[in-house]
Parts: C-alpha cells; sequence; structure tokens
C-alpha cells in the first residue's frame, strides 16, 4: 500500500458522499420507490390485517431487494461516463479497495436509510412491533450485502447499452440466501422466537461478501473498460 | 498433463481432437442411453410407494446431476480463460452455457411431471426443484451475458467472471434453500425424502448418469466443433484439413 | 421384464401419459442439442470445402492465362 492509500480513500469517500449528497433526490427516491410499492401490496392482496401481518416479513425483504437492484444500476454510471472510473482503474492504488470505498459510500446512502426507515413502513403492513429491532438490523447487514452483490453484477454491465435488466437478471440469483435468512430472522422475530442463527448468518454472508467482493468488482470494472 | 491442455489451447489440435472424441462418443452413448431407456422403462420394477411414475427418475436424476457439474465446468473454463488465457476454454464456455441450461430445463420439467402424480401438482416449492430453478437463472445470466457484449473477448472475461461468482454462490443458495424449505414445512411431511434406493433400480440410473455426462460432453463437442468452423473459416490449417 | 404386454407398457398401470411425457420432451430436447450443431457443422464444412475448390480453380485458371474469371 502506499502511503498516500488512506489519505486517497478518505478523499474518495469524502467525494462520492458529496456528489451524492448534491442530489439529494437521488437517495430520497428509492425510499419513496420503496413505500410505493409496499402500498401496492394492499391494493393486490387486500387489506385484511392478519394476512398482511403473516406476510409482511416477506414483503419487506423482496421490495428492499427490488430498491436495491434499482439503485444498483446506477453505482459505476456516473463515473463511467464521465471518465472518473477510468482514473480509478488506473491509479496506483488498488482498485480493489476503492472499489469496496465506493460500495461503502452507496450503500450508507442506500441501505442504512432503508434500515433507518422501515419501522414506518412494517407499521403499514402491520407487523408486531416486536419485530422491528430485528427488521432494522437484518436490512441493515442484509442491503450490505445486497449492494456488494449489485455492485459486483453493476461492475461487469457498466459498459452495456442496455445493462439494467441484465444487472437484476443477473443479481437476483445470487441474493436469494439473503432473501432466505432476511425473511426468516424476521419471521421468527414476530412469531417471538430468537432469530439470532439467521441474523448470524447474515453477518457471514456479509463479513465473506466484504472480503470476496471486491476482487470481483475491480475484475469487471477492469472488463467493462477495456470493452 | 500440462502439455495435453496446452494442446487443446491450440485449435487445430482441439479440432481433430473434437473430430475424433465426437466420432467413438456418438454410438456410446446412444448405446448407452438406449440400454438405460430399456432397462429403467420395461426391465425395472414399480415403486412401492410411487407405482410407475418413478421411471421418470431415470432421466430427471441424470439430467440435473450433469447439469450441475457442468455449471462448474463452465467456471473452470472460465478460470483458464481468464488466468491462463487460453482462448479455446472462451470457446468452451460459450458452448457449456446453452447445453446446461438445457438439461437444467429437462431437469425442472420432468420434475414437474413427475411432481404431478406424486404429490398432485403440477409444480411444488421443494427445496431441491427451487434450486435447480436459480441454477437455470444462473445459466441464463451467464448467455444473456454474452450475448450483451459487442466485444467478444470482454465478454468471455465477463462470463468468466460471473460463473466463478455463481460457484462460490451456489453451494450457499443450495444451503440456504433447504434450510428455508425446512423452516415451512411440517415436519411430519418429507417430499424430497432420502429412502434406500433397491440395486435393481440404482443400477440402471447410474448407467443413465454415465450416458448423460457422455451425452453432455458430446453436446458441448460438437458446438465447440461448429464454433471453431464459423470464426477459422479464413484460416490455411482448416482449409486443408478439410480437403 | 415387467410388463407382459405392449399395452401394459404404454398405460403404465395409470401413469403411462406422464412417464412417456416426460421422456419424448426429454428425447426431443436431446435430439435437438445434438442435431443441430451438427448439422451447422456439415453445412460449414461443406461451404468450406466449396469455397477451397473455386478457389483452387481460380488460381489455376489464372496460372494458364490471365483472363479474369467470370
Amino acid at each position: 500500500m502506499l502511503p498516500e492509500a488512506g489519505a486517497f480513500l478518505r478523499y474518495q469517500g469524502r467525494r462520492h458522499l458529496q456528489v451524492a449528497l448534491r442530489r439529494p433526490s437521488d437517495i430520497v427516491g428509492p425510499l419513496i420507490f420503496f413505500l410505493m410499492v409496499i402500498t401496492l401490496f394492499p391494493i393486490g392482496l387486500g387489506p385484511d390485517p392478519t394476512v398482511l401481518a403473516a406476510l409482511a416479513p416477506g414483503i419487506l425483504w423482496v421490495v428492499a431487494l427490488l430498491s436495491s437492484l434499482v439503485v444498483s444500476g446506477r453505482l459505476f454510471q456516473a463515473d463511467f461516463e464521465d471518465g472518473t472510473l477510468e482514473q480509478l482503474v488506473l491509479s496506483p492504488h488498488p482498485l480493489a479497495i476503492s472499489a469496496m470505498v465506493e460500495v461503502l459510500c452507496h450503500w450508507l446512502l442506500s441501505g442504512v436509510l432503508l434500515a433507518l426507515a422501515s419501522p414506518a413502513f412494517a407499521v403499514l403492513l402491520n407487523m408486531p412491533s416486536r419485530a422491528i429491532p430485528v427488521l432494522m438490523t437484518s436490512l441493515a447487514l442484509g442491503t450490505l450485502c445486497l449492494s456488494l452483490i449489485g455492485a459486483v453484477a453493476a461492475s461487469l454491465t457498466v459498459a452495456l447499452r442496455r445493462g439494467g435488466v441484465l444487472l437484476s437478471l443477473l443479481s437476483i440469483p445470487l441474493t436469494v440466501p439473503v432473501l432466505i435468512f432476511g425473511t426468516a430472522a424476521v419471521r421468527e422475530a414476530a412469531l417471538g422466537y430468537d432469530p439470532s442463527s439467521w441474523l448470524a448468518l447474515l453477518g457471514a454472508l456479509a463479513a465473506g461478501g466484504c472480503v470476496l467482493a471486491p476482487f470481483a468488482i475491480a475484475a469487471g470494472l477492469r472488463i467493462s473498460l477495456e470493452a | 498433463m500440462w502439455s495435453i491442455v496446452h494442446k487443446m489451447g491450440s485449435p487445430p489440435w482441439f479440432y481433430r481432437f473434437a473430430n475424433g472424441a465426437i466420432a467413438w462418443l456418438l454410438p456410446i452413448v446412444l448405446v448407452a442411453l438406449v440400454v438405460g431407456c430399456v432397462w429403467g422403462l420395461l426391465v425395472a420394477p414399480p415403486d412401492y410407494r410411487q407405482g410407475n411414475s418413478y421411471r421418470i427418475i431415470f432421466i430427471h436424476v441424470p439430467a440435473a446431476v450433469v447439469a450441475l457439474a457442468g455449471y462448474y465446468v463452465m467456471a473452470t473454463a472460465g478460470l483458464m480463460s481468464i488466468v491462463w488465457k487460453i482462448k479455446m476454454a472462451d470457446t468452451a464456455m460459450r458452448a457449456l452455457a446453452p447445453v446446461g441450461a438445457a438439461l437444467t430445463f429437462v431437469a425442472l420439467v420432468t420434475g414437474s411431471i413427475w411432481g404431478k402424480p406424486t404429490w398432485g401438482a403440477w409444480w411444488v416449492w421443494d427445496a431441491r426443484i427451487t434450486s435447480m430453478l436459480i441454477l437455470l437463472f444462473l445459466y441464463l445470466g451467464v448467455m444473456a451475458l454474452s450475448e450483451a457484449f459487442d466485444n467478444k473477448a470482454a465478454a468471455a472475461k465477463a462470463c468468466a467472471v460471473l460463473s466463478l461468482v455463481g460457484t462460490v454462490n451456489i453451494p450457499i443458495i443450495y444451503k440456504s434453500v433447504d434450510w428455508w424449505y425446512s423452516l415451512h414445512q411440517p415436519a411430519s411431511i418429507k417430499f424430497t425424502g432420502e429412502s434406500a434406493i433397491d440395486a435393481s433400480m440404482l443400477y440402471p440410473l447410474l448407467l443413465m448418469i454415465v450416458a448423460f455426462y457422455g451425452l453432455f460432453a458430446l453436446c458441448v463437442l460438437l458446438r465447440m466443433r461448429t464454433e471453431l468452423l464459423t470464426t477459422h473459416r479464413q484460416t490455411s490449417w482448416l482449409r486443408s484439413e478439410l480437403s | 421384464m415387467y410388463f407382459e404386454t405392449w399395452s401394459a407398457v404404454w398405460h403404465m398401470e395409470g401413469h403411462g401419459p406422464y412417464v412417456w411425457a416426460a421422456y419424448s420432451i426429454t428425447a426431443l430436447i436431446i435430439l435437438f442439442l445434438v442435431v443441430s450443431p451438427w448439422l451447422r457443422g456439415r453445412q460449414l464444412t461443406r461451404d468450406i470445402r466449396y469455397d477451397e475448390q473455386r478457389r483452387a480453380a481460380v488460381s489455376t485458371a489464372s496460372g494458364e492465362n490471365h483472363a479474369p474469371e467470370t
């Protein structure tokens, strides 16, 4: 690692956050998308509170997954278009670590916010309030995994013309374990049981993802830039 | 062993190898499939619980096994393409994906047809079939990614990265779907129960599995040979080979 | 042989439609997987051989006299 590496990463993180915060609609938009799609479920399934309560963990998690797919498409797009991505790849700093910083900043502004806002949506679906802390934790850990998976797919599709749908196609099979563990944790908590084993599995996925995904992301970015 | 891998990387050598391999694989696979089917359909006794519908096992299980193994072969080819830059590995990946996807589809359709007389429904979300469906999605993703790139070399590298990521995920997906299924099912009913399989049914099943592996190799070699004929059309070695 | 008659083979004690549907769909897919690249390969080898023959014909013709091939 070069001596200026720490400073470079801090600069990169700060830049990403500053650029993102300059357009608040990009941050709030996905949350509004989440709200609107959640609203579709009672409309489609009927307003019976017991039915909604039973389905709430699954609905909240599936919609979180869809929101994460929507924002992943934008992860590298802007940087690719204005050439910043090329500079990042060409810089002497390890691309895997730069990519990880990008994903973490992206997650802070999408997944973490979603996790913090989730109690409101849980109330809409009549989910028992004892499950809400577990919902927030599972969403925080899970959206980190989803951001990493989305970043891998985004790195492979950023140079393609119609990469948006392809990104979803590539990501969705890989996100199935996250969905399973996340909904299991929330459902156990809603029923009053102990969700810790499911949360531990989510944590394991997040930890493994943080270690392995950056290399795949870096490889994907290099491939996209040479295409 | 390394010299063989090196030789396989050369298109002229591989072309001759493929021709030879196809020539003897075709009759062997044909015979194995016919013998296996006759054995499974006509000779083996019916199952105690399921009656004659269980005979679908002789195509469902081999297709599923080979489809899963095929994904790992595809990822290995991807690894060889990215790490050792072997061009034939790119061709192999492009040939493996559609064949693997087709076999996964066969496994799903035969599993679904088997499910109807056994459990009364055309589709049951049990752990294995759900995992097979996700495997199909993984294959389709590789195929879609390959089509989306204009630059063939970049497409091959991207598919290699994707299939390697998929390979790491397959055990995780399989295990998580297994747990998901046991969460939502009452413990008394086990759709995919492990019961000891009788020898009269085991042997035809093993034969069909071997036959399907041979079939897989045959289909992949045929596709690779066709691609060589297309892309190396103008080369002198191919022209002299054929005239 | 487990079954007594061909009719029994066809009906399979009520499970006939399922077993035969499964086997025939599989057979069709496998047939397609094997035949399609094989036929295409045959077509391509034929095309390449034809090209080679034409090329050889052109070179011998231009070797004898320098009239262009029409």
